[in-house]
């Protein structure tokens, strides 16, 4: 019988912070056991659980895409216990990896469709490995137009801004990155909240165009809205819940929505299916 | 659940290792019928087909069930309304039934059967023992004078009943002191934890409820059960709705009646149920 609260044993490849507050490090690791990297075979959307001893465990998105070898990624906001601990680590360290967990953006659904990614904050992450993912030359004709909005309270709040000025040159992907406000008068993007770029930006809403919205409850909140009225299906609105967790499995009974585990049966759900389901997150 | 060390100078300093741990077979003697049959509502939890629970499944195999049945079950009892009664037999290898100054078993698996064996049982049971059990077993039954009605739930409307209005005032004299949950034989819940003492450190599995606060608390502060309603709200749909839900087989309560005694305020499961129920 699989143990399937057992991690895999990973060595910490580099760290990289990302923001200007010190907040947020990608976390690059390379599993100890080469065997054990083919059984974590993840799709964009999937999340983990970082594993390091004396402290516990926490379940963290996948920021690398599966398009992406030899290693797996994870962005970590420094906020309790075990984040803070992890912020102290050191290139070399080993720690544990348990997954890949949870349910992940519908891809089989997606292929041959628009793509709408919403992301606001550190909530980027799985995004980030989704764009990976659709870029991936195999992999891009797969899918039609797709737009971009991302926003951070800051310039210097935004995750991954190589690539984001990376994606920004380039013609197969329409990027809006914006801040709620900046000094900084060289900033070439966009100035407002996500919401209101949304409503700018985006693509009208249709059978075939689907949006992926990441990001704090505020920003949901307000975004729902202008999908609605830019047309908008809840069937075509697609979300990722953060409830907290143990387990990760289905089993400790914390992160349940109803019948629902977000571990198990989510955490990527669409709008119409949230709707049908106490407001728990 | 798992043993470690973080000692630096060690080879697997770090690397997380299953505690090699030998299910040695055992028995529970004299186990309540409500309290075998709670397993099997349980066993749907850590034993799924995407994932099992190895420690749960493998402890539960390596256990004979032995069980008492109930000659006087208590005025909070009702279990012969949910899933169980005091002759139950789900969930055991032997039910040993009082007969006087001796007990009666029926052997109810091969598992049972082994256990007697070993246990040394080995005298025949007196004739006209299967019309006496079931005699004395319609007398427990009649013993029982709670019961409570489930057959509506089922097929309202989950959010309904999430949503109606009785829950506050039901969770109003509730102190979330947990007990509730600490004596119910069908709540699972668990928390995983790290316990270390000079770089010798284990990852452990605790009993949890969905009774506090820190249970879902998120690291940002927010909490999708913050009040104190919404976490008993969260208790008795899970027992009564969302189990029926998810498993389409029943509620999650056998009826032990433990909770209702033991509850410092007095919420009572079968009123909560009545009124979910109407
Ligand atoms: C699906 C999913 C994806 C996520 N993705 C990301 C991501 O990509 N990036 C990111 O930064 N975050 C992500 N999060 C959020 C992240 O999991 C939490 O921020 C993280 O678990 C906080 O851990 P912490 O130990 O630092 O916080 P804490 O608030 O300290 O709590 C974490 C654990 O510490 C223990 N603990 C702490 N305080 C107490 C106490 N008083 N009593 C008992 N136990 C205590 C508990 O065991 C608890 O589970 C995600 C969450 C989910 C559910
Ligand atoms: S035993 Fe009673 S007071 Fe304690 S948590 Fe349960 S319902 Fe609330
Ligand atoms: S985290 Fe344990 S049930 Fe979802």
């Amino acid at each position: 019988m699989q143990n399937p609260y057992l991690p895999y044993p990973v060595r910490i490849d580099d760290i990289v912070t990302e923001t200007e507050d010190k907040n947020l490090k990608t976390f690059k690791f390379v599993f100890i056991n080469p065997e054990e990297e083919k059984k974590f075979s993840y799709k964009a959307g999937q999340f983990a659980e970082l594993s390091v001893t004396g402290k516990g465990e926490i379940p963290i998105g996948i920021a690398s895409s599966p398009t992406e070898k030899g290693f797996v990624k994870f962005t970590v906001n420094k906020v309790g216990l075990i984040t803070t601990h992890l912020h102290s680590m050191k290139k070399g360290d080993i720690m544990g990896i348990r997954g890949p967990l949870g349910n992940y953006y519908p891809w089989e659904l997606l292929e041959g469709k628009n793509i709408v990614i919403i992301g606001g904050g550190f909530a980027f992450t799985t995004l980030r490995s989704s764009i990976i993912y659709m870029l991936e030359p195999s992999n891009r004709d797969k899918f039609k137009e797709i737009n971009v909005v991302y926003g951070a309270r800051v310039p210097g709040m935004l995750l991954y801004k190589d690539e984001l000025s990376a994606w920004k040159k380039r013609d197969d992907i329409n990027m809006h990155i914006t801040v709620d406000s900046t000094d900084d008068p060289n900033w070439k993007y966009n100035v407002g909240f996500v919401p209101a770029i949304v409503g700018e930006k985006v693509p009208k809403g249709n059978k075939d165009t689907y949006a992926i919205v990441c990001g704090p409850p505020a920003m949901i909140k307000f975004t729902q809205p202008v999908l609605d009225q830019l047309g908008y299906s809840h069937d075509n609105i697609i979300m990722s819940l953060e409830n907290r967790m143990k387990c990760g499995i289905g089993m400790c009974g914390r992160c349940n929505i109803g019948e629902k585990f977000v571990c198990k049966d989510g955490p990527v759900f669409t709008l119409s299916q949230l709707n049908k389901m106490p407001k728990e997150y | 659940m798992f043993s470690y060390t973080t000692d630096t100078n060690s080879e697997d300093c770090n690397i997380i290792k299953p505690i090699n741990k030998k299910n040695v077979k055992q028995a529970i003697l004299g186990i309540r019928p409500c309290d075998s049959a709670s397993f099997g509502i349980v066993e749907k939890n850590f034993d799924t087909e995407e994932y099992k629970d190895p420690f749960w499944i493998n402890s539960y195999k390596a256990t004979t069930f032995i069980g008492l049945a109930c000659d006087n079950p208590d005025s909070t009892c009702f279990c012969t309304t949910a899933n169980s009664g005091p002759f139950d037999e789900k969930g055991l290898d032997i039910l040993l039934i009082t007969s006087g100054d001796s007990f009666i078993g029926k052997i109810l698996t091969e598992k049972g059967e082994e256990a007697a064996k070993i246990a040394g049982w080995t005298t025949e049971a007196p004739a006209n023992s299967v019309s006496a059990i079931e005699k004395q077993k319609k007398e427990a039954e009649s013993k029982i004078s709670s019961s409570i009605s489930t057959d509506k739930i089922k097929n309202k409307d989950t959010l309904e009943l999430y949503n109606a209005s009785f829950w506050e005032e039901e969770a109003f004299a509730c102190i979330n002191c947990g007990t509730c949950a600490y004596v119910c034989p069908t709540c699972w819940c668990f928390d995983i934890q790290d316990e270390i003492s000079d770089k010798k450190g284990i990852r452990m599995r605790n009993w949890d409820s969905c009774m506090f606060p820190l249970f879902t608390l998120h690291g940002s502060g927010h909490n999708p059960r913050d009040l104190k309603y919404q976490r008993v709200r969260q208790r008795f749909m899970h027992k009564l709705k969302y189990y029926q839900d998810k498993y389409k087989s029943g509620i999650q309560c056998v009826g032990c009646g433990r909770c209702i005694r033991l509850c410092p305020v007095n919420i009572d499961i079968r009123s909560i149920c009545d009124i979910m129920n109407s």
